[in-house]
């Protein structure tokens, strides 16, 4: 394949086009004989059920659920923060847990059913976790809300199961969507906006407790 | 517009929507993750190629070689750039190291290639195959070693009186040391771009800025190409702080990738990455002497202080609120800029006062010990209606009385325990804390077009929403000024298309902008009115009434638009001093047996101007809050004294306070307007809410405990061996 644009092999003399005319700038290019697509072993195909429909995806082995959902799937609400499992952004729910979608293979999730916050609901028909969110001004720039709303589903779902975390002190009572135990267990989800304050109460509003 | 004079009475003052909580308009697509932030404009053009950064694996020196054969020949790689191809590339106005170009480098991780592949994958697995040849030179990364130098010596920027003689006659003096460490942004949206260059032409760039018009013009002188053919698109920010004041390696990397390729090119800084790649707040050293008598006035204040830089950058001056928040007839202020050769230190939310306060609200909190005071009535007797550098300066309108006052009172605070470490609760030290806040508040020349088609505005400007709410505010203020009801109002931010604007940084934009799309909205009325050819008429309920005649903005079948900026004079500056207020109280527990620290209760007191809305406001000062605790408590750049990078460069390794450390938090707007700062008599308060909010932690884990630190963050280490016996 034949790159589009030529350079000139000049050396460190980095001309620009006008708007006119398109002159060569001289960033080298070496023309690639490698093959650009991938072979057999490298790619899989496999399908994911994504919100409830079953989609199919052939890529690099090498890709993550994340990006698997936000560019070959181009799902853009779930967040990349870091990449490394350190922020929460990512969060989504597949099989019914909450995880990091950026420290999962998608190869690995072949007939897996994941709910991202394009499954929850839309602007003109919320889930009533977005909608608490809304309601409470849970979120400044947005970057993190959707990972904190798919987190504060899941958090709700294990208390209820009554699934223990760090800060239960009981292990034989019923355990209580109280303030310590939700935050406790979204701290994985980072907001640097901090507006934690404000996602508590609208997770205590979705958990239809009062505030 | 031009605002060349205190406003009077107007139609702020009888505001049925400014002012008045209003959800947030963009709200609905944040909720649902519909929002478009940058590296997720699939739609914007077709064939996007994927770019991914290196980065300098030396903090200061020369590229001798750069061997990127195998990363060129690796499955997918459509081309590799590296610095050692192309020239230098130009250097902005307020950027100080070199973004790319040249075999020089400045700070460790500076990019030095970018790989363009068909995937990520394969543009990430190529980058690594890049094998650079160095020489590196000597660094300085010692801030302390700096302080020792230049300790005593400079010119001061404020002096006023004799400092020295004041000292000598005192009868209560201070003197101590602080640190502050170095912070990074850390916002949840990485930086990223996507840039179409692909013919030389146009540049199309598709980015997360604050500010729009700085980036395009940072990209102009950066790739020495006209203003007008570059334009920026920005809608959403997932959060910046100050870190995406500036045109970065990002854009750069993307714009160059795509110009090679001839394709559109996207580019996200990998988190690790972006660190050490971009800009932090500068660690501080801090001395801070404060002289009083007996009757615990202030005599003089004497603050120095130093922060890193790169060569010709600006550090952090911590000294920025001392020329000006207490009384005192004596007053030497100077701060060091410290050259080193770190990553380039800039910008963070409330640059200076941030940083500054840490040290000087523990100071004042020693101060009002020695003195045996109360330290909220030692602030109160302190206090000044004029800039006390030049006292012929009024501050517009200052309420930190008030704000003290206020505070003192909903907290509790005469209840409190005032013995250190005397109050136990099981395995806790209680204590409580409070702390002064002050930013100064400063406008930028804002403008906005206003047009009015089939009964709705639309507003359009480049200002940007980072999160403050700037597209609810500005809803609002051309709501109010057209007297429609919101959901007739349309605002579209964040594109260079439209009219410049303030921008978001410095706790300028949220004044600024409104008073832009106001200045918009008049000239809009005025063409209105004229069209109807009514004089004066009045824009309520949907309508515009001139006396008996009532006519529905929906009736106006003709597109009308109207553009225009707000201009700010300068007695602004030259008759006033512009700030903002606020008083900070805190309970903490610290662990009898670990020295942890747990922030317990917080409220927050502010004096600010008009509040546009006080849900988005709110927000803005309890994030502050966040921001604060995690300075006071966890977050610390840390510093590789060797190879001079910052070594705990991600989310793991620095510590940004999470749900679990943030207890409730309570907000109280004073109602105060301030008519010299804008028509809307608004001023900034997202900066104002990190200020003074670690020293009221560390104050509070002093009255928990007896052990007073000056060095943040107070972590359990600076506390463990001086706890009270057990
Ligand atoms: S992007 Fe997955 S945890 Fe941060
Ligand atoms: S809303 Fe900005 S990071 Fe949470």
């Amino acid at each position: 394949m034949s790159p589009p644009i030529r350079f000139e092999m000049r050396r460190r003399t980095f001309l620009v086009g006008t708007a006119s005319a398109v002159v060569a700038a001289n960033i080298p290019w070496r023309a690639n004989a490698q093959p650009t697509s991938l072979a057999g072993p490298e790619r899989s195909t496999f399908t994911l059920v994504v919100n409830g429909e079953p989609r199919e995806l052939a890529v690099d082995n090498r890709t993550t659920l994340l990006d698997a959902l936000r560019e070959h799937l181009q799902l853009t609400g779930t967040k990349k923060g870091c990449d490394h499992g350190q922020c929460g952004a990512c969060t989504v729910n597949v099989n019914g847990e909450r995880i990091n979608s950026c420290l999962s293979l998608a190869v690995m999730h072949q007939g897996d059913e994941v709910t991202t916050i394009e499954g929850l609901g839309t602007p003109q028909q919320l889930d009533p976790m977005q909608q608490a969110f809304f309601d409470h001004d849970g979120f400044q720039c947005g970057y993190c809300t959707p990972g904190q709303i798919c987190s504060a589903k899941a958090v709700l779902e294990e208390i209820r199961d009554n699934v223990p975390s760090h800060v239960t002190q009981d292990l034989t009572a019923r355990i209580e969507a109280t303030d310590e135990e939700i935050r406790e267990r979204m701290s994985g989800n980072i907001c640097r906006c901090g507006a934690y304050a404000n996602i508590l109460e609208a997770i205590h509003q979705a958990a239809g407790e009062p505030t | 517009m031009d605002f060349n004079q205190p406003a009077d009475q107007n139609l702020f003052d009888r505001a049925t929507v400014v002012g008045k909580p209003h959800a947030r308009i963009d709200g609905l697509l944040k909720v649902t993750g519909t929002a478009p932030y940058a590296y997720e404009r699939h739609d914007v053009v077709a064939g996007q190629l994927y770019g991914y950064p290196v980065g300098s694996a030396i903090a200061k020196g020369r590229i001798v070689a750069i061997d990127a054969d195998a990363a060129r020949s690796a499955p997918g790689v459509r081309g590799v750039v590296t610095t050692l191809d192309i020239e230098p590339l130009g250097i902005w106005n307020y950027n100080v190291a070199r973004l790319f170009g040249g075999d020089v480098v400045e700070h460790y991780q500076q990019a030095i290639a970018v790989v363009v592949a068909e995937t990520f994958e394969q543009a990430r697995a190529a980058a690594a195959l890049i094998e650079t040849t160095y020489e590196r030179d000597a660094i300085d990364v010692d801030l302390e070693a700096g302080w020792q130098r230049m300790q005593g010596t400079g010119e001061p920027s404020t002096q006023v009186g004799d400092v020295d003689a004041a000292f000598d006659s005192a009868a209560v003096t201070l003197d101590q040391m602080y640190h502050t460490p170095s912070q990074t942004h850390a916002m949840m949206e990485p930086h990223a771009s996507i840039v179409d260059w692909s013919d030389g032409g146009q540049m199309t760039v598709w980015t997360s800025s604050q500010m729009i018009e700085w980036n395009r013009q940072a990209l102009a002188t950066t790739f020495g190409i006209e203003p007008d053919r570059i334009r920026v698109e920005s809608p959403y920010i997932g959060g910046g702080f100050g870190g995406k004041l500036w045109l970065r390696a990002d854009a750069v990397l993307a714009a160059i990738g795509s110009r090679a390729l001839g394709a559109p090119v996207r580019l996200a800084l990998p988190r690790p990455f972006m660190i050490n790649n971009t800009t932090h707040r500068s660690a501080t050293i801090q001395r801070i002497r404060l002289a009083a008598g007996a009757d615990g006035k202030l005599t003089a204040i004497d603050h120095e202080a130093a922060s890193h830089t790169l060569p010709g950058g600006r550090g952090e001056n911590a000294t920025a609120q001392t020329p000006y928040f207490y009384a005192a007839p004596n007053r030497r202020v100077i701060h060091h800029l410290v050259e080193m050769h770190l990553p380039e230190a800039s910008d963070m939310r409330a640059p200076g006062e941030a940083s500054g306060l840490m040290a000087l609200e523990i100071a004042m909190d020693e101060m009002a010990e020695k003195l045996e005071m109360d330290p909220v009535e030692f602030r109160i007797l302190n206090d000044t209606q004029v800039n006390p550098s030049d006292p012929s300066i009024p501050f517009s309108e200052r309420h930190f009385v008030e704000c003290l006052r206020e505070g003192a009172d909903r907290f509790g605070w005469a209840d409190r325990n005032t013995t250190p470490g005397g109050r136990r609760e099981g395995m806790w030290w209680i204590g409580h804390g409070m702390a002064g806040a002050y930013r100064g508040h400063l406008n930028l020349k804002s403008g906005a077009r206003a047009t009015l088609s089939n009964g709705r505005v639309i507003i359009e400007t480049d200002m940007t929403d980072i999160g403050t709410g700037s597209y609810t505010i500005l809803a609002q203020t051309a709501a109010e000024t057209m007297g429609l009801p919101m959901g007739r109002v349309e605002v579209r931010l964040g594109n260079s298309a439209w009219p410049v604007s303030s921008g978001s940084g410095g706790q300028f934009g949220a004044a600024s902008s409104t008073a832009g799309v106001y200045a918009a909205c008049v000239a809009l009325r005025e063409q209105i009115a004229e069209r109807l050819g009514v004089s004066d008429p009045e824009f309520s309920d949907g309508n515009v009434v001139a006396g008996d005649n009532v006519t529905p903005l929906s009736a106006i079948t003709e597109e009308l638009s109207a553009e225009d900026s707000i201009n700010f004079g300068g007695f602004q500056t030259e008759d006033y001093l512009m700030a903002t207020f606020g008083a900070h109280f805190v309970e903490v527990a610290v662990h009898v047996a670990t020295g942890e620290t747990r922030v317990r209760r917080m409220l927050a007191v502010c004096d600010s101007g008009r509040i546009l809305n006080p849900i988005t406001a709110r927000s803005q000062v309890i994030g502050g809050m966040v921001m604060g605790t995690g300075g006071a408590l966890s977050e610390e750049l840390a510093v590789d004294l060797e190879h001079g990078f910052f070594a705990n460069h991600d989310l793991a390794g620095y510590e940004v306070a999470v749900h679990a450390d943030i207890p409730h938090q309570e907000v109280v707007f004073l109602d105060t307007v301030d008519g010299v700062a804008t028509p809307l008599k608004a001023k900034g308060v997202g900066e104002l809410g990190v200020c003074g909010v670690a020293a009221a932690i560390a104050n509070a884990a002093y009255n928990a405990t007896g052990v007073r630190v000056r060095d943040y963050p107070v972590t359990l280490d600076r506390m463990i061996d001086q706890l009270p016996a057990v």
